[in-house]
């Protein structure tokens, strides 16, 4: 069936690992507040199972073997990979979804070539929005990581075909499935500029996504997006692919950048799936 | 290539404890086990993350590497800008891809 919710979320260490160190209490408590109402809607969705696109940060894969796209076969995962301490997320087994993974990826797999694992640690990059979004870890998640990070990265119209895929590939199956899609817009993270965010180019982002602008979307090239989002910002990909899967405008319904210990432009919003 | 092995070291010591046991127990002999110049393993034998940024080691990887070294995250921040006052701008790696290696790091200081 089509999919019941589809949505992104920001997943910086920092929102948990750093809560403490905000100064800007009352942004970060609307942030808090924005995530909760995605928490609720996503179980008001009925969903049984939610796909997390990811970016991950060389917790599972290495340069030594990356791929593109991989897709989360176990059946159950771990988390944090990180100190747990320093995430201030515990440890956890979050159940996974195997049998409908295999589905769905023998079904993009008609039109984008994705790896699988049956094996993933998940890193701050899902278990911070999963803190927040189902804090019980009991929805089963389907992890779908995109290569953000080790160049050379998947073209933005693949991440965008990679997306289609999904969304088609969630149709076909009768599961009540979300989507959600987790990365930073512009930041620098773990580096000297962390904190540093560049506004008005988030904004024009989520604009594209807003006027689902296909075009605009995919008109950034990784030069231009490294120098004005930072590395960062190859991370749009996991909003692309979501924006893809929905096939619907996006809503915005959080964002802000006066978060900067967050290291990112902190954003939530949800697609509107009834276009 | 060896930036390779340097940041291959320390994605194993972020992910398995028993990389972590041989860190404590001999950290010589561990780092023996990869290709790394002398520049590189001395960076790792002195947890100097200053060198290591500037080598061109990823953030994602480094700062968990510094916490294992229990270092907080703004004194983090502030010794990747010292290795950078010290040794220059960063040489290799994600954070080299633009300007000739004189990377956004020197811009960004704020
Ligand atoms: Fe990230």
């Amino acid at each position: 069936m089509p999919l019941v919710y589809a949505g992104v979320t920001s997943h910086g260490p920092g929102m948990t690992g750093r809560a403490h160190l905000v100064e800007n209490l009352e942004a970060r408590d609307q942030l808090y507040a924005a995530l909760a109402d995605q928490s609720q809607a996503i179980k008001e969705s009925g969903a049984q199972v939610m796909v997390v696109v990811a970016a991950e940060h060389f917790a599972n894969f290495f340069m030594d073997n990356m791929p593109a796209y991989c897709i989360g076969l176990g059946e159950r995962h771990q988390g944090p990979i990180e100190d747990p301490e320093w995430l201030r997320i515990p440890k956890v087994a979050i159940p996974g979804s195997p049998d409908l993974a295999r589905r769905l990826a023998t079904d993009i797999m008609q039109t984008v070539d994705l790896a699988y694992a049956q094996e993933w640690k998940f890193d701050h990059g899902i278990m911070v929005p999963l803190h927040f979004l189902t804090p019980e870890f009991d929805l089963p998640i389907i992890p779908v990581n995109i290569n953000c990070q080790g160049p050379p990265l998947t073209p933005l119209s693949r991440a965008w075909a990679f997306g289609e895929a999904l969304g088609k590939a969630c149709a076909n199956a009768d599961e009540r499935i979300a989507v959600l899609g987790t990365g930073g817009i512009s930041h620098w993270p773990a580096t000297p500029d962390s904190g540093k965010i560049n506004e008005p180019w988030d904004r024009e982002f989520l604009r594209r996504l807003q006027q689902q602008d296909k075009q605009a979307l995919l008109s950034y090239t990784d030069e231009e997006t490294y120098l004005e989002a930072g590395q960062g910002g190859f991370e749009i990909r996991t909003y692309i692919a979501t924006a893809a899967a929905a096939q619907g405008p996006l809503e915005l319904d959080f964002y802000t950048a006066e978060l900067p210990i967050f290291a990112v432009g902190c954003t939530v919003g949800h697609f509107n799936l009834n276009t | 290539m060896s930036l390779y092995y340097l940041q291959k070291v320390l994605y194993q010591l972020n992910r398995d404890d028993r990389v972590k046991q041989e860190y404590h127990a001999d950290l010589p002999a561990l780092l023996d086990g990869y290709e790394l110049s002398d520049e590189e393993r001395g960076a790792l034998i002195n947890g100097d993350i200053g060198l290591l940024y500037v080598l061109g080691v990823n953030g994602q990887i480094l700062m968990h590497y510094a916490a294992f070294l229990n270092i907080e995250w703004f004194d983090y921040l502030e010794s990747m800008r010292a290795g950078i006052k010290k040794y220059g701008p960063v040489r290799e790696g994600v954070y080299a891809m633009t300007g000739g290696g004189q990377s956004f790091t020197l811009e960004g200081e704020r």
